[in-house]
């Protein structure tokens, strides 16, 4: 048996064909990250770039002369500045209610026992597996006899109340040992004193993938503004890009620049919280 | 004493409804919401499927008349039907397969042991978290008729005279490339968190049986990883059929109909569209929805049944 198995000693140099196989690996994940990359980079390139330039042949990956004020342009041309003050706004909201409800509603279904709990359960999961787009209208036509039509309420409605948020943060719930929520019951603490004091400090990791996840979808959607928002003003930055493009459609370079803008904040909060993300993806995508 | 046990019982009941009470208030604050801006859609699109309404404040029964309407000279080259399931079915099966193949492609790199794994690991991540209707619109000028990708192409030979996005045969594959491009980081994360639970004795045993890289693969790895397979395969065909948002920044549908999908021609018969009747047709939208929903239920269903056939479980 040990005989079989080889010795891994670190120190020990490798061999011609070991070596070459570590340059092609590293070779293999270069060529991946250009590709995952590129299109990026050409936007950076473009964006500093006149609009003539953009497509001239060859192409240039590093412009002549550095185009800075396209970023100041992009500003007076139309309101950007509204449509990011109003998906910030729209993304703050949706994540903090979602984050709120989900985790309230979650401890009843992971700590608690009453009548009907796991029907209920299944219900919410059921309609996870129902593509928005199939009611999407008939939602449509409900907020608009509310009166919500072109409001960012109706967007905070639609997606505040997520039954994906409540199946992540009862996963994450589960895990907590119920031993430390019956310790906490024995010393008198109310049932919405243990959810504040004990599960929800423990669950931060939770709360922090719901919390990228729920704010990178709410500042990328598209569909959800688009059927709702019409004045101009109050549009979030994906529609009001797509009004950019259509507005200036040969002002490429305008374009690049504004579309850099809008990756800027999911960027930021990609990089702060990417552990979270991928890692919540991983668990709760392979429970599911 | 039974007197006693009666009311302890009693006690016990107002315990238990006390209990449930609390449960309740905290589901109610989610539940409600759910309730009225989730439930109540899907039940009011099912009933909506057999109805006819325009918005007004006429609306009619109108039995399987809007069915009828939608399966009327059903063909995949004519009807708008047709030609929209036939396109998202294309994109379905060239997309899924695609992404598959990257994904666990990216992930079998990164699962050797390389320097900043991690890095790589946001960097493989990150398309899937950045703004569509940024990376489309870049997609669609690299795509363009004098943009990079036809400048790398014609230098290899090939005749490119048009952009992507404006051709009849390529609009498709764009809307499929960025669609690969974006996920396959997403499903990548999947296949490591796969790849972790595959148990090291395996491959030590296939080692001593004298196995080589590419049977260690097939034998080991590829089995092994079934279970992640058959999920991501059902989350992306599922997603793929509700394809909207990249086709409606790359092409909206066009040239002509050759990247109509499904979600485009809901949303054409409820919020207006080329070549569609200028009123709402909210029945006939419901039911095209039905066809999409029937759809995705069933593909669910036909993987749940298949499972059995090759999924290894531990």
């Amino acid at each position: 048996m040990t005989a079989v198995s080889r010795p891994k000693d670190k120190h020990r140099h490798m061999t011609a064909g070991e070596v070459v196989l570590t340059i092609l690996k590293y070779a293999v994940l270069l060529a991946l990250t250009v590709v995952a990359l590129v299109p990026f980079v050409w936007m950076i390139s473009s964006s500093l770039k006149t609009s003539i330039d953009v497509f001239s042949i060859p192409m240039k990956w590093i412009p002549t002369e550095l185009h800075w004020e396209n970023y100041s342009l992009i500003w007076q041309r139309v309101p950007l500045a509204a449509y990011f003050k109003n998906t910030a706004i729209l993304a703050v909201i949706v994540t903090f209610m979602q984050i709120l409800t989900s985790s309230f509603a979650a401890y009843a279904f992971a700590k608690m026992q009453f009548k009907g709990r796991d029907v209920l359960f299944m219900c919410y999961i059921g309609t996870i597996a129902v593509p928005w787009q199939v009611y999407m209208v008939p939602q449509f036509i409900m907020m608009r006899s509310i009166g919500l039509y072109d409001t960012i309420w109706a967007l905070v409605a639609l997606q505040s109340f997520s039954a994906f948020g409540v199946f992540l943060m009862r996963q994450f719930y589960l895990g907590i040992p119920n031993d430390l929520s019956e310790a906490a019951r024995i010393d008198g603490l109310s049932e919405y004193g243990i959810w504040a004091r004990i599960i929800l400090p423990l669950a931060k990791p939770a709360i922090a993938t719901l919390c990228i996840f729920t704010f990178v979808n709410t500042w990328n959607d598209y569909m959800g503004p688009m059927i709702y928002l019409t004045t101009d003003i109050k549009k979030t930055i994906q529609v009001g890009l797509r009004r950019f493009i259509q507005a200036y459609s040969a002002d490429y370079n305008l374009i690049m620049a504004a579309s850099l803008c809008s990756l800027l904040p999911v960027t930021i909060v990609f990089l702060f919280l990417q552990r979270y993300f991928i890692e919540g993806i991983a668990t709760t995508g392979m429970k599911g | 004493m039974t007197h006693s046990a009666a009311a302890s019982r009693r006690k016990m009941s107002r315990l238990e409804k006390r209990n449930t009470l609390i449960a309740y208030s905290f589901l109610a604050p989610n539940f409600i919401g759910f309730v009225v801006f989730t439930l109540v859609p899907v039940i009011f699109s099912i009933a909506l499927a057999f109805m006819n309404w325009s918005g007004g404040s006429k609306i009619t029964f109108a039995g399987l008349d809007n069915f009828r309407y939608i399966f009327k000279d059903f063909s995949f080259t004519k009807s708008n039907l047709g030609i929209a399931l036939k396109n998202t079915v294309f994109y379905t099966v060239a997309t899924v397969p695609l992404t598959l193949v990257c994904a666990l492609g990216l992930a079998l790199v990164l699962n050797r042991g390389v320097k900043g794994a991690k890095v790589f690991r946001a960097v493989f991540f990150f398309p899937y978290v950045a703004s569509l209707v940024a990376i489309c619109v870049c997609w669609n000028f690299l795509l363009m008729k004098n943009g990079p990708v036809n400048q790398i192409l014609r230098a290899m030979g090939l005749n490119m005279t048009k952009s992507w996005t404006s051709s009849r045969d390529l609009a498709i594959w764009a809307i499929i490339i960025v669609s690969v491009w974006r996920n396959a980081g997403y499903y990548m994360v999947m296949y490591l968190a796969g790849l972790q639970g595959v148990p090291a004795e395996l491959y030590e045993a296939a080692t001593m049986d004298g196995a080589n890289g590419v049977q260690k693969f097939t034998k080991v790895t590829l089995p092994m990883l079934t279970p992640t397979t058959f999920f991501c395969s059902i989350m992306m065909v599922i997603s793929c059929f509700k394809i909207y948002d990249v086709v409606a920044i790359m092409t909206q549908g066009g040239p002509g109909r050759s990247t109509k999908m499904l979600v485009t021609y809901i949303f054409e018969l409820s919020f207006g569209g080329e070549g569609i009747a200028t009123s709402a047709q909210y029945g006939v939208a419901s039911a095209v929805s039905m066809v999409l929903l029937a759809i995705v239920l069933l593909v669910t269903f036909v993987q749940f049944r298949g499972e059995k056939k090759w999924v290894n479980y531990m």
